[in-house]
């Protein structure tokens, strides 16, 4: 049966989930420095709609993007029109869904990361010239590594994981946005148990490997210190 | 060399306080700043250092800092809690700040830390530690250096020491040094000039013998504890760091301040 398997939706995944990813950490980053420095009235605002993808149905946040990244919509016709981009049914409109949908797993964990950071240290680095950008980077972030590795795995981990979102904005287009979530609802459908088995049983195994190599890292961190 | 002249309300945990300073400080001067806490002291640094704004202005050398960042003040800064880059070696810490490694390696000299420049912070002791830190300050050789209680976390023998250090460093590199803190016998070793911060405003500013010295061999003393020897009544009290017995009037209690004179035979003059 293995011989017959087709691996081109876990592909698939993992290419969404790493360009997610990466995305998601250059957008992140300054959000979540400038939600752990602020002490503005926006504060709260701006993490509740950063939380929001937790908490709302995957068909709810699925809809709306479809609403808006649809041709008929004036950004969608927009960006088809001058870019040439269409975001509905292809993997671009993915990135963009996942992008969403992953949203509070980078932000939240790197905020929760530089806010446990020593303001201190953070002022000595202006001290000596550094500006915020030079800061984040070579200070704040090497120091808030268990965080920053949280942040990267479960994104990835999450946007792997994806389906109604996914399913919903991309439908089920082989080698487009047939990923590996709704290639094992497709197989559920036409009752080819065997094959779901086999898929099911890699997620399970990739997603534990992953969340064990976070936690191994972090423990390993934790009793790092003192013994560099 | 610098010109202050700053107000700021602040709100803290003693209510609300405005901050008003108005001061001139030499070249080469080392200041010490005393007072109670919450009094502003470290207001005062913070916004020196341009982490904190206030109003009015802060001339250094004719150039006005209002509004400039802390970035291009060129100043030195020593943490109580020491903040060093935790993920660096010793000798990363002080680089981060200027790439000259001589200037590096002479400090790590004169404070002692040459052998551990490729270690960890992370595993230095408290007194290492805030070394480094001083290190670090002085790393852009400052025109002005800011200390917030730089000792107060360290045993008195690591004080004494990095008080020497502390000292030579300021006049090996001509800076001007202003130091917070609450230690009369370290403000006593290294200050020129002491000032007395009190809900915002300086209440006293002169030269620390002036400040610092009780002339008239009287102290005040809180009674730690009563007892009775053979018929008269003797507190304890704590005196130059050592527990003390005198003898008092038995109207005196648990808690009570009362005054004891030194007499010469005591001073040993």
């Amino acid at each position: 049966m293995i011989e017959t398997l087709d691996f081109a939706p876990f592909l698939l995944s993992f290419k969404l989930a790493g360009v997610t990813t990466l995305i998601l950490f250059i957008v992140s980053l300054p959000l979540a420095w400038y939600l752990s420095q602020t002490n503005s009235k926006s504060k709260p605002f701006l993490e509740a709609v950063t939380a929001l993808p937790l908490v709302l149905p995957p068909s709810v946040l699925g809809f709306y993007i479809l609403v808006v990244l649809s041709p008929n919509s004036s950004v969608g016709s927009f960006l088809e029109n001058i870019f040439g981009i269409k975001l509905v049914f292809s993997f671009a409109g993915l990135v963009v869904a996942s992008c969403f949908y992953s949203l509070p797993f980078m932000v939240q964990p790197l905020q929760s990361g530089f806010e446990s950071l020593n303001k201190h240290m953070l002022e000595a680095s202006y001290l000596a010239g550094k500006n915020k950008f030079q800061t984040i980077l070579r200070v704040a972030l090497p120091n808030i590594k268990p965080s920053l590795i949280t942040a990267l795995i479960i994104t990835f981990a999450h946007t792997v994981g994806e389906f109604g979102v996914v399913l919903m904005v991309g439908g089920s287009i082989p080698n487009e946005t047939k990923v590996a979530s709704v290639a094992i609802y497709e197989m559920v459908e036409v009752m080819e148990y065997g094959k779901a088995h086999i898929y099911s049983a890699i997620m399970v195994g990739i997603s534990f490997m992953v969340l064990l190599s976070v936690y191994l890292f972090n423990h390993k961190q934790k009793t790092k210190i003192g013994l560099a | 060399m610098i010109k202050i002249d700053i107000h700021k309300s602040l709100y803290g945990s003693n209510g609300n306080m405005e901050l008003d300073v108005n001061l001139d400080i030499k070249k080469g001067e080392f200041v010490a700043l005393m007072g109670q806490s919450g009094s502003g002291k470290t207001t005062l640094l913070r916004i020196l250092a341009g982490l904190e704004k206030a109003e009015g202005s802060i001339v250094a050398n004719g150039i006005s800092w209002q509004g400039m960042p802390p970035q291009l003040r060129g100043i030195g800064f020593v943490f109580q809690d020491y903040a060093l880059f935790e993920h660096m070696t010793v000798e990363q810490n002080l680089l981060f700040v200027n790439k000259d490694k001589e200037l590096a390696s002479q400090l790590l000299e004169m404070t002692a830390l040459k052998g551990l420049a490729k270690r960890n912070v992370q595993t230095l002791s408290g007194g290492q530690k805030q070394r480094v830190s001083l290190c670090r300050a002085m790393m852009k050789k400052p025109t002005l250096l800011l200390m917030d209680e730089p000792l107060s976390a360290l045993d008195p023998t690591m004080r004494s020491k990095l008080q020497r250090e502390i000292k030579q460093l300021h006049l090996a590199f001509g800076t001007t040094t202003i130091m917070v803190s609450h230690d009369p016998s370290e403000v006593y070793a290294l200050a020129d000039r002491v000032l007395v911060l009190k809900e915002g405003k300086i209440i006293e500013d002169g030269a620390s013998d002036k400040i610092m010295v009780n002339k008239n061999g009287s102290i005040k003393v809180k009674v730690l504890n009563l007892s009775l020897i053979t018929n008269r009544t003797v507190a304890t009290i704590l005196l130059a760091g050592e527990l003390v017995q005198v003898e008092v009037d038995n109207s005196v209690k648990i808690g009570d301040t009362i005054v004891i004179t030194l007499n010469s035979q005591t001073l040993g003059l």
